[in-house]
């Protein structure tokens, strides 16, 4: 009877999207008198964050500080639809619905710059800051503020814009499966090392390495944030959760947190996450949908970990510490393998 | 159903309410004085997003009888700032990115604090059991223990 | 955390201001100091609470409803049943035209799992409405329950769900979605190792911190205003619109601050019966699930079981890879149809296979309508592949890692849904995590590249 130490890998990759219907999302942008800009959406901040990644989206399209967009959204009375928040799509398809809507706006701005600064509005930069400026001469500059006031009370021009996303509605073929039920794809690897005492079959997860690939980190805090806490899912996945312990028996189900199961925060395997970037071609500056995969690769690598270290295979998930203890009695022996 | 006169002070003012008999002081808070900081995740005691400070104890308000707090001095997470100034937790959380749906945090904030009001210097172990009666689904709660961590540190630099 | 620059260098613009950068979040000010308004947190004078009576059968014939007890229960206002909602057959999905309608928003002439709605009590109080609740008295005729997946596609099994007429849900494709790439049987025939598995899950739960719920206003124009916490505001109003008979501007949905999702909160559950209640009353309506609620009656994440056999090389080449998924979808197909259709084109994983031979049942059951979860379609398929790699590895003598490498796919590969393979990373991935974890492999697979098929 011992700890037994393994480590174990798995690869993924993950879809984008839902395209069962088109996946559709619309966005509209507009800015008010002094140059600050509307986002107005239906999409549903879930608490991943998605306000905060569509203001960076505009503020980049348009070329004003982030501070200077408010994301005005999930309510049916302002915004325009979205189909929803879900199949890692938020980012991609409702950051694509902004990127369009703001560049019009942005179009417009710079027209009315143009016409203030009696130039060619294909000559014009923003500078990031608030101002646009002649491409080769900053010195020649309006701000962002003044070109708004501009637009709303001599101009009369409406600085705004309308963003949508659609791909053609994919319609599997019956015969082959051919279909496009998603668009770009985020990858993952991950090595987890676990110990695991065959005396009571407990498993304890010392570390998970995961390398993520989610073609463009557009906020690293925020990512950051959905891939640790992802991976921590992964690995209560692994080893913790079900409503149905004995499925598919419908006893014992848990019906509060005393009984479903999830590590604690004494229970935290040392996590390090690696994010690489290969921005995708159809993505809102690159990024793929990384909410969801990131909970996926520690599940197989734990296992896989599991039967390094005593040399048992347990199929099914959660795996509990009497489902290892089962197998290794089935096994008759818990000899360690190794790799 | 018979009512019960309750005063005590929320956040340094003071309240006089009267309660159902049995009604929860989570229920009070929220729906009586309009104090929405503590919770509802669970009204079982098991998630900790309720929790308030009872007399400088850390108490699970949907298992708190409003009756018993007569007399008492609580605190919630909507008192913690000073004029407008975030208490070290609240500016520890945020730099920490340990929020993500927010729904825990009113709840973390309380029984971290806790923590810090008695132990102003917690190890990385005190920190983990103060919170370990908190559910959090989003963070995998690494962030959440750095920030509390993290306010310790600030608190410990201010007062020195 | 930490950012791996090197790698596509040249494929990413860096003259960007806002994008890339570490910029706090707005909400983050509103979280710590408790001023989030979640739904929960309004309240309105005259505030009602629902309550739902649910089968404690998993399949039942309902002989009678009484309520007339539950009627006279001090502070009840209104008892709903099935009779009184419109269109009470619904699926969340023939919105874009996936049917047919499977799912009572009330049960009417059965219960088809343990937990399903029967009656809604609308009382003064969550006290007043549970203790009424309790008083409802509903005469059941047990039937035989199908509980597992074998049990459903056994011959002879009872029905599940008369709206399908058959215990798995029927594709234009037949009893699965299926992919049919290259030639299986002939892969498997060139093989030198074949080894089929099964891998079996049970079902999990979303378990945010917030419960599912939402309140209802009814306003002065005639409209309702609905503050809720579901993942799609339009999928709400659109399914309420059709199951209410209501024209959707008559419909307001708010949200968009919500206590986790994570794909609980996709479904359209308690939005339309609350906003029934509140028109049949004329009063602001509460429907929030308790925590056990949330735990055993709320979709989970679905059980599946699956079997892969793969045909495989000595050098390590996958040749054939042959997929049976079930999912178990319970009693409705809520999203299940589509979560098994995206199971099917997820496999084989993210390897090049010439042949592959995949079938994706969406199956029915008396249980907990399962629906959407984080990874939904892919997450258990992932787990079964991914421990099924482990297992050829070491079949054949090889690293798992390197075998891997082997066959992963890369740009320009045709997957077996006939999508070509665009921006995989995979490759790289699995080098970084060698590199992070000291896990040695050969020189020739840290040279790969997803960008050619050339170095190997």
């Amino acid at each position: 009877m011992a700890i037994r130490h393994g480590r174990g890998v798995a690869a993924i990759n993950y879809p984008t999207g839902m395209n069962l219907g088109g996946d559709p999302t619309q966005a509209l942008v507009h800015s008010t008198p002094t140059g600050n800009f509307m986002v107005s959406l239906s999409s549903v901040d879930l608490g991943q964050g998605m306000k905060q990644i569509m203001a960076q989206i505009c503020a980049e399209t348009i070329g004003v500080p982030t501070e200077r967009v408010i994301v005005d959204t999930a309510d049916t009375d302002t915004g325009p639809h979205c189909m929803g928040t879900f199949a890692s799509r938020g980012t991609h398809r409702a950051g694509n619905a902004v990127i369009q809507a703001a560049r019009e706006a942005r179009q417009v701005m710079l027209e009315v710059a143009a016409e203030a600064l009696e130039v060619d509005a294909g000559d014009l930069e923003t500078d990031g800051t608030g101002n646009i400026q002649v491409k080769g001469a900053p010195s020649k500059s309006i701000s962002i503020f003044d070109t708004a006031l501009i637009a709303h009370f001599k101009l009369g021009r409406s600085i705004s814009g309308r963003g949508m996303f659609l791909v053609p509605r994919s319609y599997p073929e019956a015969a082959t499966g051919a279909m496009k039920p998603s668009t770009c794809y985020a990858h993952a690897c991950t090595v987890a090392d676990v110990e695991v005492d065959d005396e009571t079959g407990e498993v304890t997860v010392l570390s998970v390495k995961n390398v993520f690939e989610i073609g463009r980190a557009l906020n690293p805090k925020m990512v950051e944030q959905q891939l640790v806490g992802g991976s921590w899912m992964g690995i209560s996945h692994a080893l913790y959760e079900t409503t149905e312990p004995y499925y598919p028996a419908r006893e014992h189900g848990p019906t509060d947190f005393n009984e479903y199961l999830m590590p604690g925060p004494g229970d935290l395997a040392k996590t390090e996450v690696i994010v690489l970037e290969r921005p995708a071609a159809d993505g809102p500056y690159g990024a793929k949908g990384p909410g969801e995969m990131c909970a996926n690769p520690q599940i197989p690598a734990i296992a896989n970990a599991i039967f390094d270290a005593v040399g048992v295979r347990i199929d099914t998930l959660p795996i509990t510490p009497e489902r290892i203890l089962r197998a290794l009695k089935a096994d008759g022996a818990a000899a360690h393998r190794g790799r | 159903m018979a009512k019960v006169p309750v005063q005590f002070t929320l956040n340094g003012s003071e309240k006089a309410e009267f309660v159902e008999s049995g009604a929860t002081l989570l229920d009070v808070l929220r729906d009586k004085i309009g104090d929405t900081s503590p919770k509802a995740g669970c009204r079982q005691g098991t998630c900790g997003s309720c929790s308030v400070i009872v007399d400088g104890e850390l108490r699970l308000s949907c298992l708190t009888l409003a009756e018993t707090c007569e007399g008492a001095s609580i605190v919630t997470t909507a008192g913690l700032a000073e004029g407008g100034v975030l208490h070290p937790l609240q500016r520890a959380f945020m730099d920490a990115f340990a929020t993500q749906c927010g729904f825990c945090t009113p709840g973390m904030i309380m029984a971290a604090k806790a923590l810090l009001d008695r132990n102003p210097d917690p190890s990385r172990d005190e920190v983990v059991e103060a919170i370990a009666g908190n559910i959090c689904r989003c963070t995998g709660y690494e962030p959440i223990i750095e920030a509390v961590l993290s306010a310790a540190r600030s608190n410990s630099i201010s007062a020195a | 955390m930490e950012l791996r620059k090197t790698y596509f260098a040249d494929e990413r613009k860096d003259d960007l201001h806002e994008i890339g950068q570490p910029r706090p979040r707005s909400d983050a000010l509103g979280h710590v100091t408790g001023k989030t308004a979640f739904f929960a947190d309004r309240s309105f004078p005259g505030m009602l609470h629902l309550k739902m009576v649910r089968s404690p059968h998993h399949h039942a014939r309902i002989r009678s409803i009484d309520t007339s007890a539950a009627q006279k229960h001090p502070g009840v206002v209104r008892i709903l049943t099935a009779k009184d909602v419109p269109h009470n057959l619904y699926t969340i999905l023939i919105l874009i035209q996936v049917g047919p309608e499977d799912e009572h928003v009330l049960a009417e002439d059965k219960v088809r799992w343990k937990g399903e709605a029967v009656v809604a009590v609308l009382a003064e109080t969550e006290r007043a409405a549970q203790e009424a609740a309790a008083k409802v008295e509903v005469d059941y005729e047990v039937l035989d329950p199908v509980l597992s997946i074998d049990a459903a596609l056994a011959p002879g099994a009872p029905i599940v769900n008369e709206h399908h007429g058959r215990n798995y849900y029927l594709y234009d494709s037949g009893e699965a979605r299926k992919v049919r790439f290259g030639d299986v049987e002939a892969g498997f025939a060139a093989a030198d190792h074949i080894l089929e598995q099964s891998y079996a899950s049970a079902p999990i739960e979303h378990a945010p911190t917030e419960t599912t719920g939402c309140i209802v206003v009814p306003e002065g124009s005639g409209r309702f205003t609905c503050y809720t916490n579901t993942q799609a505001m339009f999928f709400t109003l659109d399914n309420t619109s059709i199951i209410l008979q209501m024209p959707g501007q008559q419909l307001h949905m708010v949200g968009g601050t919500v206590g986790g999702g994570f794909g609980g909160k996709v479904d359209v559950i308690v939005e339309p019966i609350a906003i029934l209640g509140a028109k049949l009353t004329g009063r602001p309506v509460s429907f929030v699930y308790s925590r056990e609620e949330e735990m055993q009656i709320s979709s989970p994440r679905a059980a599946e079981k699956l079997v892969i056999k793969d045909g495989v090389m000595k050098d390590g080449r996958i040749v054939a890879r042959h997929v049976k998924a079930y999912i178990d979808a319970g009693a409705y197909s809520r999203h299940s149809p589509y979560g098994a259709q995206k199971s099917a084109a997820h496999f084989p994983g993210p390897y090049t296979i010439p042949n592959v031979w995949v079938d994706s049942h969406c199956v029915y059951t008396n249980r907990t309508p399962s629906s959407a979860m984080r990874g939904f379609g892919v997450t258990i398929g992932d787990f079964a592949l991914e421990v099924q790699m482990d297992k050829l590895a070491r079949l054949i003598g090889m690293d798992p890692l390197e075998f891997r490498f082997v066959n992963a796919y890369r740009d320009g590969d045709m997957k077996a849904h006939r999508q070509p393979t665009e921006g995989a990373a995979l490759v790289e991935c699995m080098q970084e995590a060698a590199r992070a974890a000291n896990w040695p492999i050969d020189e020739r697979f840290m040279a790969m590249s997803s960008r050619t098929r050339e170095g190997l």
